[in-house]
């Protein structure tokens, strides 16, 4: 078993991740691994455990039983330290952006760069720039969170994340709080990392991201993956799939924008 | 009226000594209780129970016990009996200051529960500690918020340091007294006692209302209509 990250070996691997809240049983179980570049799609109903799922694989949630191995290491849960080394490496985007809103565009990126890698602020600024131009947002280094729009906050969050260059990027549904017309742009910079060849695993209801972007889809329901394969299979009209049918509903509602 | 001006403007040096140990009461008072209510706030949020069993039994004991009490009990009872000497004015801060402290930490512990929970989770997803997620996330706004509820405490406590006067404190209220007493002047003198009380509470308000607005986050609140 060779520990350098040999090409066979998962970036990020969980086994048997289980969670309770209050006695209810919210994941059972459930095993993913994300090999490099790889993009995985998380999708299912609400309540079926993708947010748990997501926020354990980085431990902002500690699983109660499982284990979670970064680039073959396995992490000791209850040591803080290989928590804070862990969620450096893997990045979270939130549903509802999370942007500090004390701190403007830019230091909202230079925090974390001088506060855990303990960068220059020259340095952190100089960084947080170039990540705010590869999202588009120069030119809107000074405003505050509450000065921009929900694309806006978004692109800023993902910017932030990737200026600890993660190596992997969880997505907790980072289109659902946006207004329609604002999804776009936010879907064109996750395809840009896909295209660079970020390792991401995406909970989303986005049909158009779902069949174009995903290496495989994860239908999650009551705690349990129970479909997982490459969106050919799982998505080919009439095959009587869980997946196929969640997203024909997905099409209808987003009003034919794609078919699966 | 001649008399009575007179009575006031002989005096008003020595009370205007009076209202700067007033002034340096207080703005001990409030930096011993800032201090002690920002660690005890953080302390009640995320610390181990048995921190929180200690700060919550504190709280209650300043906030259930009347200032003049705690006066008496500080400076005729407990600091005699562990031999500290020390002046009246700094033992009036310190009855001051923690008293503050333990409604300070009510109003920091308020303000760290009303930001939404998305603040520090989004500061731990990036890899910060704890600590460095309270000082560097958490702490700043809820600071911020903090500033009106703080103001009311100032001026709270700038009207209760003139209890200090029974411990014979030499402040605004124990001049005036003095003067008085031996003047039979006792409307001027209160009311010169009064407005220096009302000059410290106005400054301090203003300060305080102008430090609100300097550190305002833009577009995160209201720009109030002046």
């Amino acid at each position: 078993m060779n520990n350098a990250a040999a090409p066979t070996v998962p970036i990020l691997q969980a086994e048997n991740l289980s969670k309770s809240f209050s006695g209810q049983r919210i994941l059972k179980g459930v095993s993913v691994g994300l090999g490099r570049g790889e993009i995985k799609i998380l999708i299912g109903p609400s309540g079926g455990g993708k947010s748990t799922l997501l926020q354990c694989l980085n431990c902002l949630v500690l699983p109660d039983e499982g284990s979670i191995s970064l680039s073959g290491q396995v992490i000791d849960l209850h040591d803080k330290k290989n928590l804070y080394q862990l969620r450096q490496q893997v990045g979270m985007i939130f549903q509802d952006f999370n942007l500090f809103d004390h701190l403007n565009a830019l230091d909202n990126i230079t925090i974390a760069l001088r506060k855990v890698r303990k960068i220059s602020r020259s340095q952190a600024q100089e960084r947080a720039m170039l990540e705010l131009e590869q999202v588009g947002l120069g030119n809107k280094a000074e405003l505050y969170p509450a000065q921009l729009s929900g694309g806006q906050k978004q692109r800023v969050a993902i910017a932030r994340a990737l200026a600890m260059d993660p190596q992997v990027l969880l997505l907790d549904e980072p289109t659902s709080a946006l207004d329609p017309e604002l999804i776009g742009e936010v879907i064109a910079v996750i395809r840009t990392l896909a295209g660079k060849g970020m390792t991401m695993l995406m909970a989303t209801h986005q049909i158009s991201l779902i069949s174009n972007l995903a290496d495989e889809i994860l239908f999650m329901e009551a705690g349990v993956i129970v479909e997982q394969g490459e969106p050919a299979q799982l998505l080919c009209p009439g095959c009587g799939s869980k997946s196929v049918g969640f997203c024909e509903r997905l099409s209808e509602i987003a009003d034919g924008d794609g078919t699966c | 009226m001649q008399a009575q001006l007179n009575a006031v403007l002989d005096a008003f040096p020595y009370l205007l000594f009076g209202a700067i140990n007033t002034g340096l009461i207080v703005i001990a008072a409030m930096f011993i209780g800032l201090f002690i209510g920002v660690l005890a706030a953080v302390g009640l949020v995320y610390g181990p129970r048995w921190l929180k069993w200690a700060l919550t039994a504190y709280l209650w004991f300043f906030r259930g016990v009347p200032i003049l009490a705690l006066l008496f009990l500080f400076y005729f009872g407990l600091f005699p009996h562990l031999n500290i000497q020390i002046p009246a004015l700094a033992a009036v801060a310190a009855v001051l200051g923690l008293t503050t402290g333990a409604y300070q930490a009510n109003i920091f512990r308020g303000a760290i529960m009303s930001l939404p929970q998305g603040q520090f989770r989004a500061a731990s997803a990036l890899g910060m500690s704890e600590a460095a997620a309270i000082r560097s996330i958490i702490l700043p706004q809820a600071l911020r918020i903090s500033i009106p509820a703080w103001s009311n405490e100032y001026s709270i406590i700038l009207k209760d340091s003139a209890l200090a006067f029974v411990i014979g404190a030499p402040e605004i209220m124990a001049r005036a007294q003095f003067v008085a007493s031996r003047t039979y002047q006792h409307l001027p003198l209160y009311l010169a006692a009064g407005l220096l009380y009302f000059f410290l509470t106005w400054a301090g308000v203003t300060a305080l209302r102008k430090l609100e607005h300097k550190v305002r986050i833009p577009g995160y609140t209201e720009e109030e209509k002046s």
